[in-house]
């Protein structure tokens, strides 16, 4: 389910195809060719793909099913009931929002102030620029391994830091109050690298002559920045934030190698959820009214952020 | 004129039968084992009965216990199915019966099937049809390590009743050693403590009348008390630090790291805790230990009753008939014999255990033939989505973020709930 979400950009990229039939001009024969041409084959794979999956989630979804044979207990709206009245549901949703929130608030501004340094030149420069990226480059299984042996609270990294200063170290990742914590600390560790390549990326090809006009008018370095870099760094930011808060709902990867969502669904997101009690369980049916649930959030967040936010773009 | 159609027929079907089976057959058989020495000889025997059986060809294929779980309802489902599929029986077993996506194989072992232990093969049949083959049987019980026992001057022999494991696991805090390790990330090992309970507090009566929704369910008396009972223990602290981040493998490792007094584990770990040890040799045989479970004063079940595994394998829909004779081939006494030498099984064929050549293996061989009832673990029997619920629950219990009385009542919702 996850991974179709970032199929998105492609209904964008069916929608100009279509716009020219309204606007017949001139060269309308030759658009009929390539239309008859290419679009069938988008149209056919997007279809198999993407919307036909996703009805079938919404089919299965009403029905209570395991997986095998053909469903035919129709349960009509239950397995929807039953999802909201899970606890870990709400708690998994509520780490979703926690993830959101620190992709914002923490993630965001770090990764713009690194780029704010790193955009320009100076020695070291791009070396500092492939170190901060290079968790981004990182399997998301392999993070999630590489983490929960640095968490460990015997052998671990965080042990002997914690040993050094001469007190037991805690295993982070076994209580239900620090695991949720060490999973948000792995994200902001893993993503930050990305967000900052694509604000030094919009920095770069930023018009210089508004900043040397600034500078000429007299505006400090932190005037400019304010009022003539961030500003011209809006759609980049705009962008990130919708980067950000889509693989935040989609998070699952690094979630499963160093916790599996535990202890008692402390650190589950939405995905986690969906994969422990719908596919660990074979309830394909509760799955699948998790899944519907998850892909109305995206499609709502996706379609209201671009009309409120991304509107020129 | 009628008679003669009817031999011509017969006589044809019979020729198209024997060209059937000059043909080469590929039996599929898919195994989550992850013992490279088993590996081998399971291969070994498939080769064996290449050799002599021409024309047939054993394919073995691999899946991770996970992965194998999630992606079987799509395997069973396709056409290019393995033909011979791994199984813990239970819940999950009864799905596919339901499901008609195995063979009935009563017919093609009648006769053979009177040498296996009837007990396995019962768990592999159902309404008097038989859907598999069982290949071994576990038991769950305490290993404990002598030295770290003896340091703490606890007698585990004297270790008989659930009161006597609370005193030796406050004995052994007030000696420093860390009482029981145990890889509560995976939920099950947690879910040993819980289910053993109610088999001794509840014996066979009630998990069957539980199944059937009687003296309120899973919500009734017995498993509230088995709760109960778990939770004094887990209020002594008798984990290691951090056990609810702790995976089964590390777990083990950390038992043959000599680093916990007991753990409470299936037969057998006795033998892999030294591929899991640190220094990969863990405990040798003079330092290892076991005691059963220890009994519940007033329970109803027998000190001799049993949990454990009972695992085998199942011939999927419209196999090959070569595919049942393989799996007979493989559950003979030969192989099993073969097995249970190298300490791999507790065989389920009649004869075998004289395979067993350790003193171990034998006891729980022997264990397990005393048993009247051997309860299968809860997470199979009750099947893939109630059995998650009571390794969650008993998880909570023993990360304190759920109640005994709660926790007896999410499972008997969850088993109303269905599917």
């Amino acid at each position: 389910m996850a991974r179709r979400m970032a199929t998105s950009p492609a209904m964008d990229a069916v929608e100009p195809a279509i716009a020219p039939i309204a606007a017949r001009g001139p060269s309308w024969d030759g658009r009929l060719t390539v239309l008859v041409l290419f679009l069938p084959p988008a149209l056919l794979l997007f279809t198999l793909f993407v919307v036909v999956p996703i009805g079938e989630a919404a089919w299965y979804s009403g029905f209570n099913w395991n997986g095998f044979g053909r469903p035919t207990n129709w349960i009509g709206l239950d397995n929807y009931r039953f999802v909201f009245q899970t606890r870990a549901f709400w708690l998994a949703l509520r780490n979703n929002g926690l993830i959101i929130a620190v992709s914002l608030l923490v993630q965001l501004p770090l990764a713009l102030t690194l780029a704010l340094m790193l955009a320009e030149r100076f020695r070291g420069a791009v070396a500092l620029r492939m170190l901060f990226f290079m968790p981004y480059i990182l399997a998301e299984i392999a993070t999630g391994l590489i983490f929960s042996f640095v968490y460990d609270g015997d052998y671990g990294l965080v042990a002997s830091v914690w040993r050094a200063f001469g007190s037991e170290a805690p295993h982070l990742l076994a209580s239900t109050d620090t695991a949720m914590l060490a999973v948000l600390i792995v994200i902001v560790w893993k993503y930050f690298g990305f967000h900052m390549m694509l604000f030094i990326a919009a920095l770069q090809s930023l018009d210089k002559s508004l900043i040397e006009a600034a500078r000429i008018d007299g505006a400090t370095r932190s005037q400019t920045l304010r009022h003539v870099v961030i500003p011209l760094l809006y759609p980049t930011i705009r962008l990130s934030v919708f980067f950000a808060i889509i693989g935040s709902l989609q998070l699952f990867d690094l979630v499963m190698p160093l916790t599996r969502g535990g202890p008692a669904d402390s650190s589950n997101t939405m995905v986690s959820f969906l994969y422990n009690n719908g596919i660990s369980r074979m309830r394909v049916g509760y799955g699948s009214a998790i899944g519907v649930i998850l892909f109305m959030t995206c499609v709502t967040f996706a379609f209201s952020y671009k009309r409120w936010f991304m509107r020129d773009e | 004129m009628r008679l003669l159609r009817k031999l011509g027929l017969a006589a044809t079907a019979w020729l198209l039968a024997q060209g059937a089976a000059m043909a080469d057959t590929t039996v599929k058989w898919l195994h989550i084992e992850v013992n490279p020495a088993q590996v081998k000889i399971w291969e070994e025997v498939a080769r064996a009965y290449e050799a002599s059986h021409p024309g047939v060809k054993i394919e073995m294929q691999f899946l991770e216990n996970e992965a194998y779980k999630a992606k079987l309802p799509t395997i069973l489902q396709s056409k290019d199915r393995p033909n011979i599929i791994y199984s813990w029986s239970g819940g999950v077993l009864k799905a596919q019966i339901e499901a008609d996506v195995l063979d009935d194989i009563t017919d093609q072992v009648k006769g053979y099937s009177d040498t296996l232990t009837p007990a396995a093969l019962a768990a592999f049949s159902r309404d008097g049809r038989v859907y598999g083959l069982p290949t071994a049987l576990s038991q769950v019980g305490f290993l404990y390590n002598k030295e770290l026992m003896a340091k703490a001057n606890v007698d585990p022999a004297s270790i008989k009743t659930w009161d006597d494991l609370l005193a030796a696991v406050k004995t052994l805090k007030a000696a420093g050693v860390t009482p029981i390790v145990v890889g509560g990330a995976d939920k099950w090992p947690l879910h040993f403590y819980w289910t053993h309970l109610a088999v001794r507090i509840g014996g066979k009566p009630a998990f069957d009348a539980a199944l059937r929704g009687e003296n309120g369910g899973f919500a009734g008396e017995t498993f509230q008390k088995s709760g109960e009972l778990f939770k004094q223990l887990v209020d002594l602290q008798p984990f290691q630090n951090g056990f609810l981040g702790f995976k089964n493998p590390q777990a083990v490792g950390y038992f043959g790291d000599g680093k916990a007094a007991m753990t409470l584990a299936i037969s057998s770990v006795y033998h892999l805790q030294r591929a899991l040890a640190a220094d990969k040799v863990g405990l040798g045989e003079d330092k290892i230990g076991w005691f059963d479970f220890p009994v519940v004063p007033g329970g109803k079940g027998a000190p001799s009753d049993t949990l454990g595994g009972i695992t085998g394998w199942l011939v999927t829909k419209g196999s090959p008939k070569e595919a049942v004779d393989f799996l007979k081939y493989f559950v003979s006494k030969d192989v099993q014999t073969r097995l249970a030498a190298g300490n791999y099984i507790v065989p389920v064929v009649k004869g075998a255990e004289v395979g067993l050549n350790n003193a171990f293996m034998k006891r729980i061989a022997d264990n397990l033939a005393k048993s009247n009832y051997h309860q299968n673990f809860y997470d199979q029997s009750l099947g893939p989505s109630v059995g998650r619920v009571v390794n969650d629950v008993t998880a909570e219990i023993a990360g304190g973020s759920m109640s005994p009385q709660d926790a007896a009542k999410a499972i008997e919702a969850a088993w109303k709930q269905g599917n």
